[in-house]
């Protein structure tokens, strides 16, 4: 199995480590339910190094990458970051991904560690000769810093202070006297950072937030804790939610493809999708009856059948949750079945997210 | 430690033998897989089920693991203690967080359990 530049570290602070898509990742330390309220209510760290990152450069980095991203790349400041994907010819998605623009000519894609190989490989093949795609993993180790302490806790460890930093933008900075790439975002629908620094400098640099970060209360996480803020936040997670058989129409993420900026790949096929009629979508539910519908159950609406494609505990509200690919048109608040190992469960599309952080009051 | 006067499965519950009932539950080993339980499905009393068959289902956030009864007979009583907050099982697997009582339709399959210490080389073995 791979392993990351922290494993030393997972290894000693006691985490139960399993095989996450090739690799040994920590799944929890000291327990799921007390991680996530670590990020909800103070701030945890989790290693996302598997994660992969692509570079785009070259004189025609803009026009390649607008031809192989549903989003309009050309919005994009130097230091902004997009979320967008990677769609095939039938709209469907290769990978969900972070857009980061350092330079005109100068891009970092940040992609899911499993699909890492076959995105290069897509990119490579869709750009042609007029940018240069380079596979830039194994130059990264990635921490991210999540919850509402984490402003407090780098204010005092980075440089310059990230507290300034808008909601999907970045800059390089100093942590710990390391320079890296310090982004806003993070998959937990808390506010938090994501440190992209060099692999050798990644144990240090966590030891060091987990040192500092103690009047805050910091706690290594795991990626069980990831999972369930991710879904309370209707997060789309590659492989369960999202992949090569769903449109992004049919997700929800219709926001992330803009029609009017010229032609990109899957394009003429989410045309097509629009002007039929999106077919199903992904909706949010919660359990009427007991149990926990989970990936992959089958789901049977009064509009016809559907799928589970995540389902939890979720430890903020105390309840199950999940999402589900349903026929279209199934309202909010309407309940259906769902087959939990041969049970038939109720269940009932409610508004998403779950979960919303407040935002701060003013200081 | 599993405590010596229990008998146990490979799927790693256990059950405590008073005259004709049994105690049913899983092992502080399974609790720690599993994580923290937050769902227990276990069945009516009055059900009657028999030695490796599944009973009922225990969940974490994680995961999702059926429950084997280590032994035939129909369930006298479930802790319904244990049913409203499963955290009970993670605190004290072999205490307050047992399962099911039931009545025990044969007093035979008892010796083909493990005891105390077989088991612990069991867990042993399967963690290579």
């Amino acid at each position: 199995m791979r392993r990351t530049p922290l494993f030393d570290v997972h290894r000693e602070l006691g985490a139960k480590l399993i095989d996450f898509g090739g690799w040994e990742m920590p799944v929890q330390y000291e327990g799921i339910l007390e991680e996530h309220r670590a990020v909800r209510e103070r701030v945890g760290l989790f290693d996302v190094s598997h994660m992969g990152e692509l570079e785009v450069t070259g004189g025609g980095a803009l026009a390649a990458l607008q031809k192989l991203t549903p989003n309009d790349v050309s919005k994009l400041d130097d230091g902004g970051i997009q979320y967008s994907s990677f769609l095939t010819e039938r709209g469907t998605f290769v990978d969900d991904l972070l857009v980061y623009r350092r330079a005109a000519d100068s891009y970092l894609l940040v992609v899911n560690a499993s699909n890492t190989a076959k995105d290069f490989a897509w990119a490579r093949a869709h750009v042609g000769g007029a940018a240069m795609v380079a596979d830039r993993s194994s130059a990264y180790g990635l921490i991210a810093v999540q919850g509402p302490a984490s402003a407090r806790l780098l204010a005092r460890l980075c440089e310059p202070d990230p507290s300034d930093l808008p909601y999907y933008g970045f800059r390089t900075a100093r942590v710990l006297g390391v320079p890296m790439l310090v982004s806003r975002t993070g998959y937990t629908g808390e506010d938090g950072f994501e440190l992209y620094l060099p692999p050798e400098a990644a144990p240090r640099v966590f030891r060091g937030l987990l040192d500092a970060g103690r009047p805050e209360g910091v706690a290594p996480c795991g990626l069980g804790a990831r999972d369930t803020l991710r879904l309370e936040a209707k997060m789309a997670l590659y492989g369960n939610d999202i992949d090569e058989t769903v449109t992004p129409w049919e997700a929800d993420l219709g926001w992330t493809v803009r029609m009017n900026k010229g032609d990109f790949t899957g394009r003429d096929a989410l045309a097509r999708q629009k002007a039929q009629g999106v077919p199903r979508r992904l909706v949010g539910f919660e359990m009427v009856d007991r149990g926990i519908a989970r990936h992959g159950y089958a789901a049977m609406s009064e509009k016809g059948p559907g799928l589970v494609t995540s389902g939890t505990h979720s430890p903020t509200l105390g309840k199950p949750i999940g999402l589900a690919l349903l026929p279209a048109g199934v309202p909010v608040g309407e309940a259906f079945a769902v087959d939990i190992r041969g049970r038939s469960a109720r269940a009932r599309v409610v508004e998403t997210p779950f979960y919303r952080r407040k935002k701060e009051a003013p200081a | 430690m599993n405590p010596e006067n229990l008998h146990y499965t490979q799927s790693h519950e256990w059950v405590r033998i008073d005259g004709d009932i049994g105690t049913i539950g899983i092992t502080d080993h399974a609790q720690k897989e599993l994580g923290e339980i937050v769902y227990l499905e276990l069945p009516e009393a009055g059900h009657v089920f028999n030695a490796d068959e599944e009973f009922g289902t225990v969940e974490s956030v994680k995961a999702v693991s059926e429950l084997f009864s280590p032994i035939s007979g129909e369930v006298l009583e479930v802790n319904k203690s244990a049913v409203a907050e499963p955290g009970i099982v993670n605190d004290d697997p072999f205490g307050d967080g047992w399962l099911v009582r039931i009545k025990l339709s044969t007093d035979e399959e008892v010796g083909k359990l493990m005891n105390a210490e077989q088991y612990a080389e069991y867990v042993k073995s399967e963690e290579k």
